[in-house]
């Protein structure tokens, strides 16, 4: 890896390209260890989840002997209104002002409201959070959310949990053509080798929860996922190599210009 | 991260001239190859498809060119017309018919002239104009042009503007009147002879016109045109400029669409030597690389070019394409000659140009937009 090849997300800068999520581990003990084996140094939290008595079940004593930002979300609100609310109180018990802006209204799929993400996005920005949306990957909202003042885009690979991979390749090809904020592929990675795709196309990072917390091994698959995003970043920085189109012999277009 | 308030300068400053061209001049077949074969290319693809090393790869340019441009533009050739309205002019630009010191009869339309005007153009199947004058802000400025603006709409659906660089405020107004299209050529990237060859008038301001095409996108014009003077500076260096330009805009005001000019250095009353001589093949070079690079924009070709290689460039990348052009005020009217900007090459009516274009399996699009559109 370049060391000189950091990312950028506000006022803050990371080494590791590689986020992670705190949800469906088996422990909170197996939890650090494997965001501890990620090298992930950016941890998504639900505010849902915090808890700030000073109990044992308190998820955030897990994090305290890690190097790690925490980048607390709004999973679980249905509305901009109870998303805006849900990132005030996270700022409030997390000493944030970094906000992972998730609304899945539908709580089969839980796909992202575009509307009510934009609205909520515009709202934080202006009450000086920094947003990081979780949204469809849709280049067009995107921009907007670009426009809007938010520092990165979370466009999905495929439904959130799925492990399928980069089912929306196609259009996450457009958002990072198009973006002037960093790109996170965050939800539907389920293997190292997407997330090494992932890089290779072009993403500034990923978030990793299911694929890690749900395997066998999760400290191994944490590690794995650190290697494979090193993999396609360093392939994305290389350059891709390709087979030269054949060559046409004669030249029907161009030999105008020899006469 | 890219700083949403400040303009293309930002980026601009990070390049040196010479750094570029060193590093355009340094690109092998290998490069070349790499380019040729990658379906999404980048500038540094771009550097070495207009570089030297590119030049025994031109079929296989024009190929990919051909049909790039064919599938995300259809077999369809765009036709527009120029409008000169005015000649007058308060700079200095060495290499320019209406420069101020050269002894010219100046001339700026009235209303009566300019429906004169309008209605032969319009007789000859055109409803894209392109309006051109020179910069003479207290005759030729805002009032002028949205009074005129206001005159052809009455005849054309779209209309284009070519005039010195204006404010934000100023290209949302002409957006609101009915304005499609801006276009303000950087004449040169290279900030020092810039100074030389613009060295009176508003218009030896570099800054102020490289912040310009930053202006047209903040007021949501719909159209943004680019180019530089080929023949003033090294044209390969010019170009890389031009396209690093167009990819920030692209991505900043991404509502807007984007067109290149080609505005090759044609004798003129000024008559200033010509530094960097473009052959036809590497201004075909030029045009297949930035189709290469960029699949969707817009490539527009003027009369200044022959008729041969126009005949031939249409397949290449070409998307819009004037003909039967004048370039002076009151040309199409009342031909003096005396008054033109520069003389034009491909002299044939618009009937025959089309017939040329029709041979080569090309529908030919005369209305491609209209007035209930904005």
């Amino acid at each position: 890896m370049h060391v000189t090849d950091q990312l950028q997300i506000a006022d803050k800068t990371f080494t590791s390209r590689l986020f992670t999520g705190t949800g469906k581990f088996a422990s909170g003990t197996l939890m650090q260890k494997s965001i501890e084996a990620s090298d992930s140094e950016l941890v998504t939290v639900a505010l849902k989840r915090i808890e700030l008595s000073q109990d044992d079940e308190n998820i955030l004593q897990y994090f305290k002997s890690l190097n790690i930002d925490l980048l607390p979300n709004t999973s679980g609100v249905k509305t901009a209104k109870e998303a805006v609310f849900a990132a005030q109180m996270a700022r409030e018990a997390l000493q944030t002002n970094w906000i992972k802006l998730e609304i899945h209204p539908d709580p089969k799929y839980l796909m992202p409201d575009p509307i009510e993400t934009l609205v909520a996005a515009e709202q934080l920005v202006k009450e000086g959070f920094v947003v990081l949306p979780y949204v469809h990957a849709d280049p067009v909202l995107c921009k907007r959310l670009e426009e809007v003042g938010c520092q990165a885009v979370m466009p999905l690979g495929a439904m959130i949990g799925s492990n399928m991979g980069l089912k929306t390749l196609e259009f996450l090809n457009i958002i990072i053509e198009q973006a002037n904020v960093p790109v996170i592929i965050d939800a539907g990675l389920g293997l190292p080798s997407h997330a090494s795709a992932a890089f290779e196309i072009g993403a500034d990072a990923v978030l990793i929860n299911t694929a890690i917390a749900v395997a066998k091994d999760p400290i191994a698959m944490a590690q794995s996922f650190k290697l494979a995003c090193q993999a396609g970043r360093t392939a994305y920085l290389a350059g891709q190599a390709q087979v030269l189109n054949t060559a046409e012999s004669s030249s029907p277009l161009t030999s105008f210009l020899d006469a | 991260m890219l700083n949403m308030l400040k303009g293309f300068e930002q980026i601009f400053d990070k390049h040196d001239w010479k750094a570029v061209s060193a590093s355009i001049y340094a690109k092998t077949s290998k490069d070349v190859e790499r380019a040729l074969s990658t379906s999404s290319r980048d500038i540094e693809d771009f550097k070495a498809l207009i570089s030297p090393a590119a030049e025994q790869y031109l079929e296989q340019m024009a190929q990919q060119s051909h049909a790039l441009t064919k599938k995300h533009f259809g077999n369809n050739i765009q036709m527009y017309i120029p409008l000169y309205l005015s000649n007058e002019c308060q700079n200095i630009c060495t290499y320019c018919g209406f420069s101020l010191d050269v002894k010219l009869k100046r001339k700026t339309l009235t209303d009566a002239e300019i429906h004169a005007e309008a209605k032969l153009i319009k007789r000859l199947g055109y409803d894209h104009v392109l309006v051109v004058t020179g910069e003479a802000n207290k005759t030729v400025g805002m009032p002028y042009f949205l009074n005129a603006i206001k005159i052809l709409k009455q005849y054309f659906a779209h209309i284009s503007l070519e005039v010195q660089p204006l404010e934000q405020e100023d290209y949302f107004k002409l957006k609101q009147a009915g304005v499609q299209a801006i276009l303000v050529y950087q004449e040169t990237y290279h900030k020092e002879d810039y100074k030389k060859h613009h060295p009176k008038g508003r218009k030896s301001n570099f800054a102020y016109r490289l912040d310009t095409p930053d202006r047209i996108g903040r007021s949501g014009m719909h159209k943004i045109g680019l180019g530089v003077l080929i023949g003033l500076e090294d044209w390969r260096v010019d170009s890389f400029f031009t396209a690093l330009h167009m990819q920030y805009l692209e991505k900043k005001y991404w509502k807007s669409r984007y067109a290149i000019s080609f505005p090759r250095l044609r004798p003129c009353a000024s008559g200033i030597p010509l530094k960097s001589v473009i052959s036809d093949r590497q201004l075909t070079q030029l045009i297949c690389a930035y189709r290469l690079l960029n699949p969707m924009v817009e490539l527009s070709m003027s009369t200044r070019e022959s008729q041969k290689f126009r005949d031939n460039i249409i397949k290449l990348g070409i998307t819009s394409i004037s003909a039967e052009s004048s370039t002076e005020p009151g040309g199409y009217s009342t031909p003096k000659k005396s008054l033109e900007q520069f003389e034009t090459d491909d002299k044939r009516n618009t009937k025959s140009f089309v017939q040329v274009i029709k041979d080569q399996g090309y529908n030919v699009v005369f209305k491609d937009w209209d007035k209930s559109l904005q």
